[in-house]
C-alpha cells in the first residue's frame, strides 16, 4: 500500500506574526518556517504505518518555493522514502494545490492520501476535501484515529457534537486532526539518511495543472486590539466588577 | 439571482450555527433559499421555513442522507446549485459545513472563501488568517461563490417567516463511505457555540475528576457551557469537542472564564471576541492577563470555590 502525504511550509507556529505596514500581507521577512503541525501528524501516521507493515511507501509532495525542499527533508527524516516537489514561486490557493495534488495521484496511484486538516498560516481547511473531489473519492476529515483492515479504512473523526466512525473504500482522503498523534522528533541520524532519499522536482506546467489564483488580496488588516484590563486583588472585587461594572452576572 | 444557504440539523430542528449563517446571507443582495438534505427532516424543514428572510425551503429527503456524509451532500447541493442559478453558497463554519464545502467548490471548480467574518460586497469578504493575527480581504474571480461563515460573527436570525417548502428530488446515493458510529457528547448544558457564558479549564485543573469537580458547580450557577484548552483535552480531562480555539470551536460569548489557561495564540484565536473575558491563573506572568478584562492571579483551587460560594 501506497500513501501519498502532501506537506506545506508555513510560518513556525511559535511566531507571533505582523501584518505588513503597506497592508500587502504579513512580514515574512527573516521569520522563522517550518512543516505545517498538522502536516507534521500526517507524516507520522503515513510512517507508523508503514513501521507497522501496512503500508510499503510513504512519498511526501510539497507545492511551492524551492525552500519546501527543507519541508520535504523534515517529512523524508521522519520516515517518508522520496520527496517530490512541484516547483513554482506563483501564490498557490487550495484549489490550485487539490489540482497539483490529483496530476500527482493520477500518476502514483496511491491507496491513502493524509493531508493536515488546514496550514496554520491561511487556515483555509479545504485541500484535502477538494482533493476528494476532484478524484472522485470518499473523504475523512479531521480524524482522531485511523485503521486498516482488509482493504478498508476506518477514521475515528473529531467533529462538533462529539466522535464518528466512518469506514471507506481504498483510495481515500483523510485529514488529520491534532491527536491522532504526537509526531516523533527527527533524529540526526534520520536528517543525515533524509539527505540522501530521492527528492524529485516538478513544475505545475508539467502536470498540465493551471495554478491561477481565484481570490485576490484587497489588504491584510491587524485586527482590533483588546483594551486593556485591570487585575482585581481577590475574588470579592472580581464579583463586584462582573456584577456591577460589566453587568455579565 | 437568488442566494442558497445549506442547513445543518438533527432532523428535527435547526442547528443554531443555520441562524448565523442566514444572517450573513442576508447581508447580500438576492432572493434566499435554504437546502434541508436530510431523512425525515420535516421538522428541520418547518423550523427553516419559520426563520426571518428566507423565501424558499428546499426539501431533498431521502434516507442516504441520514448521515449528512460529506460526498452525497456536496453532490446534492452541485446539482442543486447549477439548476437555481445561484450566485452565493453559504454554510456555517462547522465540522459539518468546513467537511463539505470544500467539496463543492472543487466540483464547481470555484474558490472557497473560508470563515468569513464580514462581507464588504457580493464578491469582496473579510476572514481571518494566521489564527486571526490578520484579518485579509479577499476578492473572488469566481461567478459563484462558495463560503463558509464563521458564526460569531453573525448575530442569528430569529423566526417571523413563512417561507414555502418545495421537496426536491434527492441525488444519487454515491456509497463511497459509510457510517460505522457516533458517539455525541451528552449534555444538559448550552451549546459551546451559542452559550452566553462559557466556564474554560485548561492544564491548570490537572486532572479530569478536578476540572469536573471544580468547574461544573460553577458553570451550573451560571448556566454556562463549559470548554476547554487543547492541553485539557489532549490530557483527556474532557472530550474534543470541549476544545477552544484556532483549530476548535470559535467562541464570542458575553463572558468567558478562562482558568488555568496560559492563552497560547492557537486558544486566544478561539475566544478573544468574547464581551468580557475573566482569567484566573496563579502565574502572573501568563499571557491570557494581557487580552482579560479581569485578572486574578490565585490558586483555583481557592479562589474557584470562593467565587462559586460568592455568587
Ligand atoms: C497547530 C496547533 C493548533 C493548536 N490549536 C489549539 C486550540 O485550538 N486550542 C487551544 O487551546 N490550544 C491549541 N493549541 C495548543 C496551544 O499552543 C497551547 O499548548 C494550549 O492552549 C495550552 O493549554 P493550557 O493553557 O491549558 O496549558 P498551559 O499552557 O500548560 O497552561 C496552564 C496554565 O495553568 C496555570 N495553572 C496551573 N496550576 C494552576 C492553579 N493551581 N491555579 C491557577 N492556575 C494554574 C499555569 O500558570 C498556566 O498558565 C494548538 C497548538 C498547535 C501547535
Amino acid at each position: 500500500m501506497k500513501i501519498l502525504v502532501p506537506v506545506k511550509r508555513v510560518v513556525d507556529y511559535n511566531v507571533k506574526v505582523r501584518v505588513k505596514a503597506d497592508q500587502s500581507g504579513v512580514e515574512l521577512a527573516n521569520v522563522k518556517m517550518a512543516m505545517n503541525p498538522f502536516d507534521e501528524i500526517a507524516i507520522e501516521e503515513a510512517v507508523r504505518m508503514k513501521e507497522a507493515g501496512v503500508a510499503s511507501e510513504v512519498v511526501a509532495v510539497s507545492c511551492g518555493v524551492a525552500q519546501c525542499q527543507e519541508t520535504l527533508r523534515t517529512a523524508m527524516a521522519i520516515g517518508a522514502d522520496r520527496g517530490i516537489l512541484v516547483s513554482t514561486d506563483a501564490e498557490l490557493q487550495p484549489l490550485a494545490v487539490a489540482k497539483l495534488l490529483k496530476a500527482l495521484c493520477d500518476k502514483e496511484s496511491p491507496d491513502l492520501i493524509i493531508l493536515g486538516k488546514q496550514a496554520i498560516d491561511d487556515d483555509a481547511n479545504q485541500t484535502g476535501q477538494m482533493l476528494a473531489a476532484l478524484m472522485n473519492l470518499p473523504q475523512a476529515t479531521f480524524a482522531s484515529k485511523v485503521t486498516v483492515a482488509e482493504g478498508k479504512v476506518s477514521v475515528m473523526r473529531e467533529i462538533d457534537g462529539g466522535l464518528e466512525t466512518i469506514s471507506m473504500h481504498m483510495p481515500a482522503v483523510i485529514t488529520t486532526d491534532l491527536r491522532l498523534n504526537e509526531p516523533r522528533y527527527a533524529t540526526l541520524p534520520n536528517i543525515m539518511k533524509a539527505k540522501k532519499k530521492p527528492l524529485e522536482t516538478v513544475t505545475p506546467d508539467a502536470l498540465g495543472v493551471d495554478v491561477a489564483a481565484r481570490l485576490t488580496t484587497v489588504k491584510v488588516l491587524e485586527p482590533a486590539g483588546r483594551s486593556a484590563g485591570v487585575m482585581v486583588a481577590d475574588v470579592a472585587q472580581l464579583v463586584d466588577k462582573l456584577k456591577n461594572e460589566a453587568k455579565v452576572i | 439571482m437568488p442566494i442558497l444557504v445549506i442547513a445543518e440539523h438533527d432532523k428535527a430542528g435547526l442547528k443554531a450555527a443555520t441562524r448565523n449563517t442566514v444572517a450573513a446571507a442576508r447581508a447580500l443582495d438576492g432572493e434566499l433559499h435554504v437546502l434541508v438534505a436530510g431523512a425525515d427532516c420535516a421538522g428541520a424543514c418547518a423550523a427553516t421555513a419559520a426563520l426571518e428572510g428566507v423565501s424558499k425551503v428546499l426539501c431533498a429527503d431521502a434516507a442516504h442522507y441520514t448521515d449528512q456524509g460529506a460526498e452525497n451532500i456536496a453532490a446534492l447541493i452541485v446539482s442543486v446549485a447549477g439548476a437555481g442559478g445561484y450566485s452565493h453558497l453559504l454554510a456555517p463554519a462547522t465540522t459539518f459545513g468546513k467537511n463539505v464545502m470544500p467539496r463543492v467548490a472543487a466540483l464547481l471548480d470555484v474558490a472557497q472563501v473560508s470563515e468569513i467574518v464580514a462581507i464588504d460586497s457580493a464578491d469582496t469578504f473579510v476572514r481571518p488568517i494566521y489564527a486571526g493575527n490578520a484579518l485579509a480581504t479577499v476578492k473572488s474571480s469566481d461567478a459563484v461563490k462558495v463560503i463558509t461563515v464563521r458564526t460569531t460573527a453573525f448575530d442569528p436570525v430569529g423566526d417571523g417567516g413563512a417561507a414555502s417548502i418545495e421537496p426536491i428530488t434527492a441525488g444519487p446515493d454515491l456509497a463511497l463511505s459509510t457510517l460505522v458510529s457516533r458517539e455525541l457528547t451528552q449534555s444538559e448544558r448550552p451549546e459551546l457555540g451559542a452559550a452566553s457564558v462559557i466556564v474554560s479549564g485548561g492544564r491548570g485543573l490537572g486532572s479530569g475528576e478536578n476540572y469536573h469537580a471544580i468547574l461544573e458547580p460553577l458553570a451550573d450557577k451560571l448556566g454556562a457551557a463549559l470548554g476547554a484548552s487543547r492541553a485539557a483535552v489532549d490530557a483527556g480531562f474532557v472530550p474534543n469537542d470541549y476544545q477552544v480555539g484556532q483549530t476548535g470551536k470559535i467562541v464570542a460569548p458575553q463572558l468567558y472564564l478562562a482558568i488555568g489557561i496560559s492563552g497560547a495564540i492557537q486558544h486566544l484565536a478561539g475566544m478573544k471576541d468574547s464581551k468580557v473575558i475573566v482569567a484566573i491563573n496563579k502565574d502572573p506572568e501568563a499571557p491570557i492577563f494581557q487580552i482579560a478584562d479581569y485578572g486574578l492571579v490565585a490558586d483555583l483551587f481557592d479562589a474557584i470555590p470562593a467565587l462559586n460560594a460568592a455568587l
